[in-house]
């Protein structure tokens, strides 16, 4: 589903040439249910950036499902995000003053899917999330849990290929974190790769492969459950 | 582009935010209404200032006697200079350019009118037939002064309407016999006149009959006539060689202004007419001031409006906004709200406009306002707030969306 040849990303900020990632070799299977692991400054944000086609990489290759991303438009980005891509973020990132289901129903604004069918639709992801009598409540009105589920049904919505998962715990407590992971599970058993981006090792624990970056490439992978050593003189 | 979903997204932002909209409205609403109110009363002012000078045909001269204030020729200074009616054929005679010419005589002594039981005090001119074109008299019935009269010097008048309607109120007025002091009139005509009321309270009557029957000379106390269409350098040439004929004939120095004073309304015509340049050139000065303010407000607040929105772009992007689809949203919005303002701005000045049209002032009169102005002021306005919002639209369109999200 995803195939990263040599990424390279390089930032240049005036006399300051960062190198952020230095070669990334990637492959996640369709189906995978993934993590994506690091410090900060190890990179994963910008990786996920690519991945996601918010961002472009210098050298290498991006394969999402098969179709070469590389040197899109920005309208051409946007349509492959908007059909390949849910996201789900930290910050959970609701319009704050549109209601839930108006939340979920945008992407498919953007399919320009008429009103009506986004509504319905909009609805019965809702209430896959559980969330179905929340439907008109606007997201200050719902509590952090339920507006990532929300979040995780807007991102669901236009049947994704891939889950892009940024810190979706990162806000909310352990109790709602598992619960929201649950949710990450049951999409995955139906068959949505989804990537979880996280610092927290009880949440990429809960996922079925850990990649591992520092400081720009990825660490040798082990199976999920046997965390390999780390290599405590690493400089 | 315009479908009622995109129309729905724009209402419910705008909705959302209520200050921001209406502080960009106000804005646009108030720089229009200001320029539709400025060249309205520009307007008003200037229909006025015509209005008051709308009696007299726009190219009159005024000759009129004076007293001589310099010696000349050995004669003393302080010499009353006199017209007769030689003067008045030679102007008729010796003078290009005159179209219609009336000499004027002013009746002293009783002037009380009377007609049946009523003794009545109206303005008697007695004149020449041609001053029903120079004080732009309309006849309404019966009929002018004409040569005949003057020759004869028959005993007729012509009457304003009020003193038609003062004297014989429904009944019929021309064929009826009135008074004038002790001599008795025929009224062959009645006039109204655009001049105002006091030129409705106007008797003109035949110069020869009154320097026969009141004075017996023939003495004229005043000459006025209006030229063809001419240019006003024409006019002052015209005019500087009645000055000098006249100073030949009445033996005066030509340079003695107080001998003989010429008036003309050309000159009176040129001086409106810079007034009115003048004041047309302030009008639209203020005016596209406030217009350029409105434009720096509709502008500062679409700069206000997309960093405000950054992290709402950033979501919608990471959802699948195309920048064109962002660029839309932010315009479209822009132009609803400045289009929307500028629109009731046109409506309320227009309103305005139209109170003012009731205030009765001296030299005011009709505002009006062109709707074409008003809606090209609205036009430009609304491209402004495009224009001003096209840049931001554009850098917004731009965010990375991560970036814009994580907060800034």
């Amino acid at each position: 589903m995803i195939q990263l040849r040599n990424i390279r990303k390089v930032y240049q900020t005036g006399f300051n040439r960062l190198e952020v990632l230095k070669g990334i070799d990637l492959d996640i299977q369709a189906g995978e249910f993934a993590s994506i692991m690091g410090s900060s400054g190890s990179g994963k944000s910008t990786l996920l950036n690519i991945i996601g086609i918010l961002d472009e990489y210098d050298k290498g290759d991006y394969h999402l499902d098969g179709t070469l991303i590389k040197e899109l438009s920005q309208t051409a980005a946007a349509q492959y995000r908007n059909r390949f891509i849910g996201f789900v973020f930290q910050s959970f990132n609701l319009l704050p003053f549109k209601t839930a289901l108006d939340n979920v129903a945008l992407p498919l604004y953007y399919q320009k899917i008429e009103r009506q069918k986004r509504q319905k639709m909009a609805l019965e992801y809702l209430d896959m999330v559980g969330l179905a009598d929340w439907a008109e409540h606007l997201p200050t009105q719902l509590s952090g849990g339920q507006q990532q589920r929300v979040a995780i049904a807007r991102a669901l919505i236009t049947q994704p290929k891939v889950i892009l998962a940024d810190e979706p715990t990162g806000a909310l407590d352990t109790k709602t974190s598992y619960e929201v992971m649950q949710l990450f599970k049951k999409v995955n058993q139906e068959g949505i790769t989804v990537i979880i981006v996280t610092h927290e090792k009880d949440i990429s624990d809960m996922t079925r492969r850990i990649i591992r970056l520092r400081d720009g490439m990825i660490e040798p992978e082990s199976e999920s459950g046997q965390i390999p050593a780390t290599p405590s003189s690493a400089s | 582009m315009f479908n009622r979903d995109t129309w729905q997204e724009i209402l419910t932002t705008i909705r959302r935010h209520k200050l921001r909209t209406v502080l960009t409205a106000l804005g646009v609403f108030w720089g229009i209404f200001m320029l539709v109110i400025l060249l309205g009363a520009g307007r008003g002012l200037e229909n006025g200032v015509e209005y008051e000078f709308r009696d007299e045909a726009a190219n009159t001269v005024w000759v009129r006697r004076g007293i001589t204030s310099l010696p000349y020729n050995g004669l003393p200074k302080g010499r009353q200079v006199k017209f007769t009616n030689e003067d008045y054929d030679l102007l008729a005679e010796q003078f290009e350019g005159i179209e219609y010419l009336t000499g004027r005589y002013f009746l002293s002594g009783n002037t009380t009118v009377t007609y049946a039981r009523k003794n009545l005090s109206f303005t008697i001119r007695a004149v020449h037939p041609d001053c029903r074109f120079i004080e732009r008299n309309i006849l309404q019935n019966g009929r002018y002064l004409n040569p005949t009269d003057i020759r004869e010097c028959r005993k007729v008048a012509v009457i304003g309407d009020i003193v038609r309607k003062d004297l014989f109120g429904e009944q019929e007025a021309v064929g009826q016999e009135i008074r004038i002091g002790n001599i008795v009139y025929q009224v062959v005509g009645t006039f109204t006149d655009t001049g105002g009321d006091n030129e409705m309270r106007v008797i003109y009557i035949p110069i020869s009959t009154a320097q026969k029957v009141y004075t017996g000379t023939n003495e004229v106390h005043q000459l006025m006539f209006a030229t063809y269409d001419m240019e006003l350098d024409e006019i002052l040439n015209l005019q500087e060689n009645i000055r000098a004929t006249f100073a030949r004939r009445h033996q005066f120095d030509p340079e003695d202004r107080k001998a003989l004073y010429i008036f003309g309304t050309a000159e009176e015509f040129l001086k409106l007419n810079s007034l009115f340049a003048s004041i047309r050139a302030f009008v639209w000065f203020v005016g596209l001031g406030s217009i350029l303010s409105g434009v720096i407000g509709v502008s500062n607040i679409m700069l206000i409006i997309v960093k405000d929105r950054t992290r709402e772009i950033g979501i919608r992007k990471a959802l699948g906004a195309t920048p064109f689809s962002i660029v839309s949203m932010v315009l479209q919005e822009a132009i609803l709200i400045t289009g929307l303002a500028g629109y009731l701005g046109l409506l309320a000045g227009v309103g305005a406009i139209r109170l003012l049209e009731s205030v009765s002032v001296e030299y005011f009169r009709n505002p009006q306002v062109g709707l074409g102005v008003g809606l090209t002021a609205t036009l430009v306005l609304v491209l402004a707030g495009a224009l001003a919002g096209f840049w931001p639209a554009l850098q917004a369109a731009r965010i990375n969306p991560i970036e814009a999200m994580r907060g800034l």
